[in-house]
């Protein structure tokens, strides 16, 4: 197969990764809310928890810091209902809430954030890239196997907090690069600009993961 | 073919077709650029790779499963929010069966 053939779709595909709320559903759930109907506060959170959940501990890194977040996302919401106006999705509107809640956690537990993922940077500001290890080849039981998933998940914990949610809320929720910039009150460049910085940070940890080849020698973590 | 493991030394085509591999993955970059790309990584066995593996490494994490909000954690929220669980029976049916 020639080296380029898998990419060449590429130049004709958009990729959609995630259906949006139909406003209708929208409009009679924000209706019933503002009126104060408790089983559609019920059915904002049956719809959204799980999400919300998952994207908290993408964010915090762990399970009881993930369900403070939730539990002070459905909170917030319920107080400022009356305040949700219709230029976001009610998810997009939680996610922004979620994130901020995620975002004040890291800040009290990090006061000092000492940014680890800024990719090298040549005189003239262009990231350069250091790993041209092809791991595109290895098996994809080898690069799904439990112990890659995990430095997966590390290598996201080792983003810093803004690139970090701009990567999970694109990549990892499927949010739209509008949606994401709705929900961090972000410019669609600046989320452009951060999901590149955090795409290129994570291709290079996973290329130095998979160069030392514990994923090929069961598992075994290099020496 | 360079040493996979050394750095590459980036010639302005390399850095001018990096900056759009976000766009070139998602799908959103533009027919020309896209086709210069293509015809960059051709020559160019690290941009291949780069582009290749920062390719792989999106689609390993759109591949990453999804965890699950454990029943503990729901009940605690609900107890919380001081809220009755959701009835299912009140949502739309979407089946298509009446």
């Amino acid at each position: 197969m020639r080296p380029n053939a898998l990419l060449s779709t590429q130049c004709r595909m958009f990729m959609t990764q995630r259906e949006r709320m139909s406003t209708s559903h929208d409009d009679q759930l924000v209706t019933r809310l503002q009126a104060g109907d408790q089983s559609a506060y019920a059915q904002l959170v049956e719809e959204n928890a799980n999400r919300i959940y998952r994207l908290a501990l993408r964010m915090v890194g762990n399970e009881a810091d993930a369900e403070d977040v939730l539990q002070e996302t459905f909170l917030s919401a319920f107080k400022s209902i009356d305040r949700f106006q219709e230029r976001a999705s009610l998810s997009t509107w939680l996610y922004r809430i979620a994130t901020n809640a995620a975002l004040m956690r890291l800040r009290r537990k990090e006061p000092v954030q000492v940014s680890v993922d800024e990719p090298i940077e040549s005189d003239d500001g262009d990231q350069i890239p250091r790993q041209f290890f092809d791991f595109c080849c290895l098996p994809e039981e080898s690069l799904m196997r439990e112990e890659a998933q995990a430095e997966m998940k590390r290598a996201i914990d080792e983003l810093s907090p803004t690139l970090r949610s701009v990567f999970v809320l694109r990549d990892i929720e499927g949010l739209s690069t509008q949606e994401t910039a709705d929900a961090l009150d972000l410019s669609v460049s600046a989320v452009k600009s951060r999901l590149m910085r955090a795409r290129l940070s994570l291709r290079e940890t996973l290329s130095q993961y998979f160069s030392q080849g514990p994923v090929i020698t069961n598992g075994r973590q290099p020496g | 073919m360079s040493d996979p493991h050394t750095h590459h030394n980036h010639t302005h085509d390399c850095r001018r077709f990096l900056d759009g591999l976000s766009d070139y993955v998602d799908g959103t970059l533009g027919e020309d650029l896209c086709r210069e790309l293509e015809a960059h990584m051709a020559t160019c066995e690290n941009c291949r790779v780069v582009v290749n593996t920062f390719s792989k490494t999106v689609e390993l994490y759109h591949q990453l499963p999804a965890p699950e909000l454990p029943d503990s954690v729901r009940e605690r929220l609900y107890k919380v929010l001081d809220l009755k669980p959701f009835v299912l029976p009140d949502a739309p049916d979407t089946s298509g069966n009446q």
